[in-house]
């Protein structure tokens, strides 16, 4: 899909969050000049279309106690992956898991799975659960904890009409 | 802050997309059963207290012609602090991480036109002479983003 400068305008306006308020589109919509309800309509649009993905709540796993976060990568059999990798994104412990291309020599490793925890030993017990999940359709795995956030502010558009 | 039974399933439930009406938060109310003056009152201060970073749209850059793309590098110590700061200074540098690797620091570059990663990789690459490793996702795995909170 293509933005038009009505949905960059929209996009700039909404990048720093939906106000919590009773009206929140009405609210963003007066801001721009727009009815609430070509607000919506467009939003609507971008839902359907994959700009938007969901209007949700980002938490913070630091605040729930979720202090230990490891970014599980994986050597996965390339003609196993299709099989193995939707598994591996439904265990209720894995945020996000992707497969990437491998970097070799530097880097053997083509699917990646977040995993939180509250301890790294609660994080490595997840691991296990995946390692068995994968069998012997894995050649090799590693374990990379985060630790410490160097900058973190989500997508910017520049400015620009 | 410590959260509540309430605070809770609010942070579950809102976890998950918001309805597209005029009044959203009075909706998410009557589903879980409580006043919208409550509700929002709770999420005023999930927020203050950054138990929740950011409540609204999350965007998909590829969605709009753009692109995302997972990069690494491995940074001798020495210079961590001041390559970090070359990395940050880029505005499609949209989260970065270091982490417990060889591969040290970790960061996902957000562009609105494809050709804007490389640019970006590229010019890291120059500004502090080390490689940029370039992961970008062949597929997603993804069945839904919760923490249980």
């Amino acid at each position: 899909m293509s933005i038009d400068t009505t949905d960059r305008a929209i996009i700039t306006a909404l990048q720093g969050g939906l106000p919590l308020v009773q009206a929140p589109f009405a609210q963003v919509a007066e801001g721009l000049g727009l009815a609430e309800s070509d607000l919506m309509d467009r939003i609507a649009a971008m839902k359907s279309s994959g700009v938007i993905r969901r209007i949700a709540a980002a938490p913070n796993h630091y605040k729930l106690g979720m202090v230990a976060n490891g970014m599980t990568v994986w050597d996965v059999d390339d003609a196993r992956i299709d099989a193995l990798g939707p598994q591996v994104g439904a265990l209720p412990f894995v945020t996000h898991s992707y497969e990437r291309p491998r970097a070799r020599p530097d880097w053997p490793y083509n699917l990646f799975a977040m995993v939180h925890g509250a301890t790294r030993d609660e994080v490595e017990a997840k691991r296990a659960q995946i390692a068995a999940l994968l069998g012997d359709a894995c050649r090799g795995h590693d374990i990379l904890y985060s630790t410490r956030i160097l900058k973190k502010t989500g997508l910017r558009l520049k400015e620009r009409n | 802050m410590t959260l509540d039974a309430t605070d809770r399933r609010i942070l579950n439930r809102m976890q998950d997309d918001l309805p597209l009406v005029p009044h959203p938060y009075a909706a998410v109310a009557a589903e879980l059963g409580l006043e919208e003056a409550e509700l929002l009152d709770r999420l005023a201060r999930m927020k203050k207290a950054r138990v929740i970073t950011r409540f609204g749209p999350f965007f998909d850059a590829a969605a709009m012609g753009g692109a995302f793309c997972l990069c690494a590098m491995a940074v001798p110590d020495a210079e961590f602090e001041e390559v970090m700061i070359k990395v940050n200074a880029l505005p499609e540098v949209a989260h970065n991480y270091q982490r417990t690797h060889r591969l040290n620091m970790w960061f996902v570059l957000a562009s609105e036109t494809p050709g804007g990663i490389a640019a970006a990789a590229d010019a890291i690459e120059r500004e502090t002479g080390h490689k940029v490793l370039r992961f970008p996702k062949l597929q997603e795995f993804f069945i839904g983003f919760r923490v249980a909170a």
